[in-house]
C-alpha cells in the first residue's frame, strides 16, 4: 500500500468503516471511491436554518461532504458538463459543521486548509470523522478526472450552481491529504509549529511599522502611533 | 479598423487558454522549484500540480475548479480603431466572459456582495473588471485576461519613509507568513508588490506586478531589481512550501512596481498570484491578424514614464 518513497497512498470508500478511518495517519495521500456530495454555506443554511429536507439518504449513500463548487454547467437538456473540481476554504463553515456532522453522519469532510485541532477534538473525533484536504491548491483537473458521473444536482434553482448540492460518483478521485486524525491532531498545525522555529531569525533586521493597526493591538482604547510594545527589535 | 466580432471570438479563446494552459515561464519556474524541494509533503504537492497541468491540457479542462474572478486588461496602440468604439469593445469582453463561463466551463464565481445574486456567467456590476492602457505607437489592440483568485494572499499597508526597506521586508514577510499558512495563498506563486501611488493605485500596481509580469523579468531600475531578488530569496527562506507545509519554495518570482506617492508616505501592497498563474494574451492588428502569447508585456517604458512629455512617433520620420 505504501509507496517506496514519499507519503503513503491509500484508496478509501466514501462510506468508510470505523477501522478505515482509524488507520489513517496525518499526511497520508487518499484516493476516493463512491459518492460524494458538495455542501457549503448555501446547503448548510438551507438544511439547518431553514430546515429543508436533505434530498439524499445520509450517510448511507455518502459520508463524504466536499466543500466545493465545481466549474460546471447545467445544459439546456438538463445534462451536466463538469470540468475542474477544487475545494474552498473550510474554516468559514465551522459555525454549521458540528450540527451538520451530527445530522448527516459525515465521516470525511473534504476541503481546503482544514480546521483547528480544537474543532477536530470538539466534533470531528466524537463523530468518528476526519478531514481530507485537497492538494495544491488546486489539482482541479485531476479531481475532475476522478468524477465518473454527476449523479444529481439538488437545490441549484434555490442556491445557484456554485452553492448547489452536487452529487458526484468518484472513481479513484484524488489526491487528498489526511489533515486530521482520531486523536484530533492537525497536520497544518504540526507543520506550522516546525516552521515557527525559524521565524524569529527570519524577521531579524526587519522593522515594525511606525503606524500600527487594530489587530496588532486588540485594545480599541490604544493609539496606533508610536512604540510598539510587541516589537523587541525596534529599540 | 478592428471588428468587435473578432475581439469577442479572440476573447473567448483567451478565456479558455488562461483557464487551461499553464504559462511557460511559470511552468519553468515551478519545475525548477520541484526539482530542489526537499520537504516531503511540499514535494508531493508540487509533483501533483505538474501532473495536474498535464491533465488539464490533455482533457481541455480548467486547471483549477476555482477559476477565479476573470478580468481584462486592454492595451491599445495610439492609432488603433475599434469598430463600434470602446462600448462595443466592453460589450464584446462581457459577452466572451459569459459565453466562456458556460462553454469551458468555468465556475460562476461572481455574485452580488450583499444579495449573493449569481447570474451564473461571471458577469455583473463591475464584473469582469476591464482596465485600459495605451502605447504611443501601433494600430493593434492587446487583450489580456487574468483569472486571479479572489479571496486570500493580498494585503495593503500605509508605510512611511522612516519605515524604510526594513519595514518593507517586515510587511512582505507578514503577508507571506499570514496567507502562506495552510496554503491559503496557493503558493508557490509569483508575488507582486506595489510601492507608492495612492491606496487604490498601489493595489493596482501590486496586482499588475503579480499578474502582468513573467518569471525572470526584472524591474529596469537596478536597485529595485536587486530588491526583487532579495525579497524572492527572503520569501523562500521562510521554510514554508506549498500548502504551508515545511519546504523551501514559497515564491517563484517577486516583482515590484513603483508609482509616485505623497511625499510623506510609502504605500505598500502585496499580491500572491497562484499555482496556476492564469493569464493569456492576444494581439489583434488592424488587418485582422491574431497572435497569441503568455507575456502581457504590460510594463513598457511608456507605462513607467516619469516625464511630462513623451516623444510621439512622427508619420514622416519613422526612424525617430
Amino acid at each position: 500500500m505504501a509507496a517506496s518513497s514519499g507519503p503513503r497512498q491509500i484508496s478509501l470508500s466514501t462510506t468508510p468503516s470505523e477501522a478505515d478511518i482509524k488507520a489513517l495517519r496525518l499526511g497520508d495521500i487518499v484516493y476516493l471511491d463512491g459518492l460524494i456530495y458538495t455542501a457549503r454555506e448555501g446547503v448548510y443554511m438551507r438544511a439547518l436554518e431553514q430546515h429543508a429536507n436533505v434530498p439524499m439518504e445520509l450517510p448511507q449513500q455518502s459520508a463524504a461532504n466536499f466543500h466545493c463548487s465545481p466549474a460546471a454547467t447545467i445544459n439546456a437538456d438538463g445534462s451536466f458538463s463538469l470540468g475542474a473540481v477544487t475545494a474552498t476554504a473550510s474554516f468559514r463553515f465551522a459555525k454549521w459543521l458540528p450540527e451538520w456532522m451530527a445530522r448527516s453522519g459525515a465521516k470525511l469532510i473534504i476541503g481546503k486548509g482544514g480546521m483547528s485541532s480544537q474543532d477536530y477534538k470538539d466534533y470531528f473525533v466524537p463523530n468518528g470523522a476526519i478531514y481530507l484536504s485537497t492538494v495544491g491548491y488546486g489539482t482541479g483537473a485531476l479531481l475532475g478526472r476522478g468524477v465518473e458521473t454527476v449523479e444529481a444536482v439538488h437545490w441549484h434553482e434555490e442556491l445557484g450552481i456554485a452553492q448547489a448540492m452536487w452529487v458526484l460518483k468518484c472513481n479513484h478521485m484524488g489526491p487528498f491529504i489526511v489533515a486530521s486524525d482520531m486523536d484530533g491532531n492537525c497536520l497544518f498545525e504540526r507543520e506550522n509549529e516546525k516552521i515557527a522555529k525559524n521565524l524569529e531569525q527570519l524577521y531579524e533586521g526587519t522593522k515594525a511599522p511606525s503606524l500600527k493597526r487594530f489587530g496588532e493591538t486588540d485594545d480599541r482604547r490604544d493609539e496606533l502611533i508610536g512604540n510598539a510594545s510587541n516589537t523587541p527589535d525596534n529599540s | 479598423m478592428i471588428s468587435s466580432a473578432l475581439i469577442e471570438q479572440t476573447a473567448e479563446t483567451l478565456m479558455a487558454k488562461a483557464a487551461i494552459e499553464i504559462p511557460d515561464d511559470y511552468l519553468t519556474g515551478l519545475k525548477a522549484a520541484a526539482a530542489t524541494e526537499d520537504g516531503e509533503l511540499s514535494a508531493f504537492v508540487l509533483q501533483a500540480m505538474l501532473d495536474n497541468y498535464e491533465a488539464a491540457k490533455q482533457d481541455r479542462r480548467a486547471m483549477c475548479g476555482d477559476t477565479g474572478v476573470p478580468r481584462w486588461y486592454v492595451k491599445m496602440g495610439n492609432s488603433a480603431q475599434i469598430e463600434g468604439g470602446p462600448v462595443a469593445l466592453e460589450t464584446a469582453l462581457r459577452r466572451a466572459t459569459a459565453t466562456a463561463t458556460k462553454t469551458i466551463p468555468l465556475r460562476p464565481n461572481r455574485v452580488h456582495p450583499l444579495w449573493r445574486t449569481d447570474h451564473d456567467n461571471n458577469v455583473g456590476i463591475g464584473a469582469p473588471e476591464i482596465e485600459f492602457g495605451f502605447e504611443p505607437e501601433g494600430d493593434w489592440i492587446d487583450l489580456v485576461t487574468v483569472h486571479k483568485g479572489g479571496l486570500f494572499g493580498t494585503d495593503y499597508r500605509m508605510l512611511f519613509p522612516s519605515d524604510g526597506i526594513e519595514g518593507i521586508k517586515r510587511f512582505y514577510l507578514d503577508s507571506l507568513v499570514a496567507f502562506g499558512k495552510r496554503g491559503l495563498a496557493c503558493q508557490p506563486a509569483i508575488i507582486g508588490i506595489g510601492l507608492g501611488g495612492s491606496k487604490d493605485s498601489c493595489m493596482v500596481l501590486g496586482k499588475r506586478a503579480a499578474c502582468l509580469r513573467v518569471v525572470g523579468d526584472r524591474n529596469p531600475d537596478p536597485k529595485i531589481a536587486e530588491l526583487e531578488d532579495e525579497l524572492k530569496i527572503l520569501g523562500n527562506n521562510i521554510g514554508m512550501g506549498a500548502m504551508g507545509f515545511v519546504g523551501k519554495h514559497m515564491v517563484i518570482d517577486c516583482h515590484i512596481e513603483a508609482g509616485y506617492c505623497h511625499t510623506g508616505g510609502m504605500q505598500m501592497s502585496v499580491h500572491a498570484f497562484c499555482l496556476s498563474s492564469r493569464r493569456a494574451v492576444a494581439r489583434i492588428t488592424a488587418d485582422g491578424q491574431i497572435s497569441y502569447r503568455t507575456d502581457p508585456d504590460w510594463f513598457t517604458p511608456y507605462q513607467r514614464r516619469e516625464t511630462v512629455e513623451w516623444p510621439l512617433p512622427q508619420d514622416h520620420d519613422k526612424s525617430a
